[in-house]
């Protein structure tokens, strides 16, 4: 771990101030850290932001977190768990206990990718680590990739759980930076690869997740989620879907839908949402809404199966929603 | 400023990159908390931060000032074994040993999370007020503590030995 | 080889085959073991008994010490760079900026580390440990991606960590053989193991299986697996003057120590290997370059050095489990019985080991059939020297063999227990000797029972919502195992306690609890008033915890030692004791002393005996008889494994929901360890099965998934509970009766759940791991 300056914030001005415009931020450190020892990362500072307020309140009919609320305290919030199951459950498939016990909200946003190249500081060549050195991924070894919306220079997935929930949830972000505070909606919020791999959210230098604020929304009550992974528990997604749906008399009424996994970026379905709103709730129509989502899906190598997958896990969980079980 | 661990206090260290697991083992000889990966991928560095359970290898100590800090070396009672560690040798929960300290200090920090009906991935009902106290639930709660001499049966038999009844 | 090194060779080839076959005609009674050890009738000792762990206390309050956490006085640490290329030479290392990073105290790479000599190879000599024979950073030569090429030690862990990333190296990088296939296209070896070559031919077997009614003929592949133990490779050593103590996590401190002392030229008792906790081996922990380097930095730096592997460093500089290509085709009659036998394919290995993982070994003893074609060849390739790991051979052999069985029971429309028993041989099949204890018959039928075997359904028949169930069975088998050069040492006191020291290894396997078990029974006392010494290469024997032989070895060695003990309290006692005119096989002892067989009533206690004699203690040390057993008879621990799975339909996810293991071992010596020995190799034959692989690739030669994180071992939350029952009848022909059960349990495993997910499924698949995308 290469030396660094440790300070810690007291508040959100004075976590950007101590910044000042360079330092990373570090919450619980479950990435960071790891990402640090590494050497993949080698910040001159970290501004601790770990302690600050972690305050989970009623926000417009929704809810407003704090950045420093743990993972764990999120996903035992009763109004979490009653209004927004796709989100409690995302987040208790993830990691493990331990790690959701330090992980905070604003730093699952910040996960790195598991590429087993860009992990791989010391011997091979990664764009999203050194821009423009190359992917060793592309004809190496990808089952854990994208399919969509990857580029020539990076087909690296997004590893958080939480985030494919909040992308189905419409969540936005709260920013502060030096320049003041904005909001971006958490589907904005990350990036697609593009040329430029290693940039991976639209934060600003020196901007810090302040908070997520979960809209009002009536049909998540009714959500869920669901990850497939080559074990139990305790390991990445291979995909990962967040559903929540609104149903009346058999007819979709509004959707919402995310994949994990298959993107750069948590995955917000919306191709699939138009083609089943006011539409039936059948398996069929679920069927034809996914292969609608994944048409321009463009697997590697060794992924192939996450398109057959994603497919099947969208129209299994959506029918487990609907009671249209396969 | 100072961290108290197992009761004492322990000046925090001037290198903010030693690890919490690291500050217990070569500055404090408290090696009772073990490393087996140093990424948060094996659990064997668990200890509890105000009863709750993380990964101590994960966690820069400088951000444990002020924070209380059980190990396992914090459990006995002098010579008296905490009642999982006697349930641990009862049921052979272990056998190299190594991964033993993580999963019990993990284990009492999932009894805590039970206790307050904090749900899992495998709970069915997540607005239910009481999580079941199934094999099951403790399997996945207990997943982020790996074993690879296979001593799994052993460890959730101890652990539903000791706290079956609190959660009952 | 010149043609006289060759003929030489082939004279002690011919040697060897005429001494095989002395020792095969010879009568039982030369043997070891010809006469049953006087133990296996004792019933109501404390063999047999499921005693807890002796170190269990100090276990679970972190009190035991791994390697690492030896405190010493002026410790340095260490860290390691690795090389990023398969072949070539370094043509520049850059060390100026980690000698000037803070704290550090050496930077040693080949340009300033000591002359020293290759280390000797495992299985060159007797106590030869280490697991390749490069010289360890002794040029620029670089032999795999991920050689360890700088060490720098500092103050601190962090401050070497820091220091080693600042290394950087240039290389001139040569063409290197990085896949299988690559290797294959330079030419395949015959594999050789155990000084005997891996290829049996026994008939035609290509023309029975051409000729054959029923046949199958089948590929299977297993991947490269890693050991994992969790604690990773520690050492923390010193010097004291030219002498070296080491405390490792070793599975042979005396191999570790004359190995050293090989390559630093020294003494074998100028080095001290202590080594009384092991956080699991599996193999993986005999001799690397991790000793080598920590002892040579502590020389040149004059200072204890604490060398902790990080993980990654584990996969990058300590072998694993090789891949193979593996056939197996078998030709049957309609009745089942097999015509012929055919077993062979490849597997990669380096210039610098000798391990082609041997996967035909099961398979030499496990059916009778007419004929038999096995044959292991290897491909060189450039990179880490592939290992020992549970079952070396066995567990990925009886895959491919036991799951050829289930595919022909299929073709036959037999069910595959009948299959197996069908061809239960009566003799070992390829080697002629007649087995010593082989009950796997009555393993399969309280199997089949418990199990109920008998509520199997035809493949793909049985579905409980989006879960595909179904159930499988494999045999396990595993050689029973006694290395040379077993001894030990007893030391009896006045007051009844005695002291049985042994250079043996607790890695979790239970030894130490056993051994007291065995020893207080065999010495006559109480559990409490023996002490058993091991993990330490200053006591005696050179006792390797592998292949499953530590409990054989460690028991031989003590009946030896035991006898010399007998024989030298009887010269004690003299003519006023009521053992007068004894000779030491007409006497046992029990009940803290000595007592007739005939005459149980003419008894004399140690103490009674020592006292007369004025003597505190008396202290006897003996070897093992050479393993002349493992030549006369077939001997072999078995299982018959029953495993159901669930598949899920819609995603392919498998999970394993019941498992039963009905094991065959001989006696079993603690009932409670050894419960969790075989659970234990259960499991890794689950992770084996369903998710362990090395990723290794081929462009490069670069292991990718260094890390528990990416490298998946199953989890609480993968596994059932695991029934286990064994049917505990002893082997007249081993010490104790006991055969060893480290390894048996990841046995057949694999084959199990692969059964059972083609009777879930209708899916055969032939290449491990069973990932979700294959069932798909």
């Amino acid at each position: 771990m290469t030396p660094f300056r440790y300070a810690r914030a007291t508040d959100v001005t004075d976590a950007v101030r101590l910044a000042d415009g360079g330092a990373r931020y570090l919450g619980g450190g479950t990435n960071l850290v790891d990402l640090m020892r590494e050497t993949i990362e080698r910040p001159a500072a970290l501004v601790d932001v770990s302690g600050l307020p972690a305050t989970i309140e009623a926000h417009d009919g929704g809810l407003l977190i704090g950045a420093a609320v743990r993972n764990t305290a999120l996903a035992e919030h009763p109004a979490v768990r009653a209004r927004y199951p796709v989100l409690a459950r995302a987040i208790l498939a993830g990691a493990s206990a331990q790690i959701r016990n330090m992980a905070t909200v604003g730093g699952n946003l910040l996960q790195r990718t598991r590429c087993a190249y860009f992990y791989d500081e010391e011997g091979s060549r990664c764009n999203k680590r050194v821009p423009g050195q190359g992917c060793d991924a592309i004809d190496g070894f990808n089952r854990i990739h994208a399919i969509l919306g990857a580029s020539p220079a990076c087909v690296a997935t997004h590893p958080s759980d939480m985030c494919v929930a909040l992308a189905a949830l419409d969540a936005i972000v709260h920013l502060h930076g030096p320049d003041g505070t904005r909001t971006v909606a958490l589907t904005d919020f990350h990036t697609l690869p593009g040329e430029r791999p290693d940039i991976e959210t639209v934060l600003a230098p020196g901007e810090l997740i302040t908070a997520l604020a979960l809209p009002a929304s009536p049909l998540a009550a009714r959500s869920t989620y669901r990850k497939v992974r080559d074990r139990a528990s305790y390991a990445f997604a291979l995909v990962s879907v967040a559903a929540a749906i609104d149903l009346e008399d058999g007819i979709v009424r509004d959707v919402r839908l995310a994949l994990g996994g298959v993107a750069h970026k948590p995955w917000r379905a919306t191709k699939a949402e138009t083609a089943l709103r006011n539409g039936p709730a059948t398996e069929a129509a679920f069927r034809a809404a996914a292969e609608l989502e994944l048409a321009d899906a463009a697997p590697l190598a060794g992924n192939g199966f996450k398109v057959e997958l994603a497919r099947r896990a969208i129209v299994a969980t959506l029918g487990e929603l609907t009671g249209e079980t396969a | 400023m100072a961290i108290e661990i197992n009761g004492s206090q322990v000046p925090v260290p001037d290198d903010p990159r030693v690890s919490l697991l690291d500050l217990l083992r070569e500055s404090l000889h408290l090696t009772g908390t073990k490393k087996g990966c140093n990424q948060g991928a094996c659990g064997a560095c668990t200890v509890l931060v105000d009863g709750e359970r993380i990964v101590s290898c994960l966690a820069l100590a400088v951000q444990y000032e002020g924070r209380s800090i059980t190990t396992i070396e914090g459990l006995s009672d002098g010579d008296a074994l905490h009642p999982l560690q006697q349930a641990f040798i009862d049921h052979d929960g272990f056998q190299c040993g190594y991964c033993t300290p993580g999963q019990i200090c993990s284990a009492i920090g999932m009894a805590a999370e039970l206790r307050r009906g904090l749900p899992s991935h495998v709970t069915g009902d997540l607005t239910a007020e009481r999580v079941p106290f199934s094999r099951v639930e403790l399997q996945e709660r207990m997943s982020g503590n790996l074993c690879c001499c296979g001593a799994h049966n052993g460890i959730i038999d101890a652990i539903t030995e000791t706290f079956g009844e609190v959660a009952a | 080889m010149s043609v006289l090194g060759d003929a030489a060779a082939k004279a002690k080839g011919a040697a060897q085959q005429v001494m095989k076959k002395a020792i095969e005609v010879a009568p039982d009674s030369w043997m070891p073991g010809g006469r049953p050890d006087p133990l296996i009738r004792r019933q109501h000792g404390h063999v047999g008994q499921p005693v807890s762990r002796l170190d269990g206390r100090v276990k679970v309050r972190g009190e035991a010490r791994f390697a690492a956490e030896v405190p010493m006085a002026n410790l340095t640490y260490a860290a390691l760079a690795y090389s990023t290329i398969p072949k070539g030479r370094m043509t520049g290392i850059e060390t100026a900026a980690a000698e000037a990073a803070p704290g550090v105290v050496l930077v040693m790479t080949h340009r300033n580390m000591p002359r020293l000599n290759p280390p000797p190879l495992f299985m060159t000599a007797s106590k030869a440990a280490a697991g390749d024979d490069i010289p360890v950073m002794q040029d620029d030569r670089v032999y795999w991606n991920g050689q360890p090429i700088a060490l720098v030690l500092a103050e601190t862990q962090e401050q070497a960590e820091h220091a080693a990333s600042l290394v950087t190296v240039t290389y001139n990088e040569e063409s290197a053989v990085t896949s299988l296939a690559a290797g294959k296209a330079q030419g395949t070896e015959p594999g050789s193991f155990q000084g005997e070559p891996l290829k049996i031919d026994i008939g035609d077997a290509e023309a029975a299986l051409a000729a054959a009614p029923h046949k199958v003929d089948v590929a299977y592949e297993t991947p490269r697996h890693n050991h994992n133990a969790i604690e990773p490779h520690a050492a923390t050593l010193a010097w004291d003057g030219d002498n070296l103590v080491v405390h490792d996590c070793s599975q042979g401190v005396a191999h570790v120590a004359w190995s050293m002392a090989q390559v630093f030229g020294l003494k074998e008792d100028q080095v001290r290997i202590h080594s009384p906790f092991v956080g699991g081996g599996f193999g993986g922990k005999t001799m690397w370059s991790y000793q080598v380097l920590g002892a040579a930095a502590a020389k040149l730096s004059g200072r204890p050095v604490r060398i902790a592997l990080s993980r990654e460093g584990v996969y990058r500089s300590v072998g694993g489990r090789t891949l193979t290509e593996q056939r197996v085709a078998l030709g049957a009659q309609a009745d089942g019985a097999f015509d012929a036998i055919i077993h062979t394919g490849t597997v990669a290995m380096t210039a610098h080991n000798a391990l082609p993982e041997p996967f035909i070994v099961a398979t030499r003893s496990a059916y009778a059939a007419g004929t038999f074609k096995l044959d292991v060849e290897y491909a060189t390739l450039d990179m880490i020297a592939n290992t020992f790991m549970r079952a070396p051979g066995e567990a990925v052999g009886t895959f491919a063999l036991e799951c050829a069985i289930d595919e022909l029971a299929v073709a036959l429309d037999m069910d595959p227990i009948a299959l197996r028993l069908r061809n239960e041989p009566e003799k070992d099949p390829t080697s002629g000797t007649p087995f010593s204890s082989r009950n796997i018959v009555e393993a399969y039928r309280a199997g089949a029972e418990r199990f109920g075997w008998a509520g199997r359904r035809a493949p793909g028949q049985r579905r409980e919502g989006d879960w595909l169930v179904g159930m499988g069975c494999a045999t396990g088998t595993y050689p029973y195992y006694r290395m040379g050069g077993g001894a030990a040492r007893i030391t009896l006191h006045s007051d009844g306690r005695a002291l049985v020291g042994i250079a043996a290894h607790e890695m979790g396997m239970g030894t130490a609890t056993a051994s007291t078990q065995v020893a207080a029974d065999r010495l006559g006392l109480a559990m409490d008033q023996v002490t058993f010494a091991y993990g330490d290469s200053a006591l005696p024997g050179e006792v390797l915890a592998g292949g499953s032989q530590q409990t054989a070895s460690i028991g031989a060695s003590v009946m030896a030692a035991h006898q010399r003990l007998v024989g030298e309290l009887l010269k004690l006692a003299g003519n006023d004791s009521p053992l007068a005119g004894l000779k030491p096989d007409e006497v046992e002892s029990a009940d803290a002393g000595l007592r007739c067989v005939a005459a149980p009533d003419r008894f004399e206690s140690y103490a009674s005996i020592l006292g007369r004699a004025q003597r505190d203690e008396v202290t006897v040390v003996a070897e093992a008889p050479p393993p002349l057993e493992m030549q006369h008879w077939s001997m072999h621990s078995y299982s018959a494994m029953f495993c159901e799975v669930r598949v899920n339909a819609v995603t392919g996810e498998t999970r394993v929901s019941r498992v039963l293991g009905s094991f065959d071992c001989g006696r079993i010596l603690n009932p409670k360890t050894a419960r969790s020995q075989f659970r234990g190799g259960i499991i890794m034959g689950i992770g084996l099965a369903l998710m362990e692989e090395t990723q290794f690739d081929e462009r490069k030669g670069r292991i990718m998934n260094p890390s528990l994180g990416e490298y998946l071992v199953p989890v609480h939350a993968d596994l059932p509970v695991i029934d286990v029952i064994w049917n505990d009848i002893p082997d007249p022909h081993a010490p104790m009766g006991a055969h060893g059960i480290g390894e048996i349990g990841i046995t057949g495993t694999a084959a199990a759940v692969a059964n059972a997910v083609y009777n879930a499924t209708g899916k055969r698949i032939r290449d491990l791991p069973i990932t979700l995308d294959k069932l798909m």
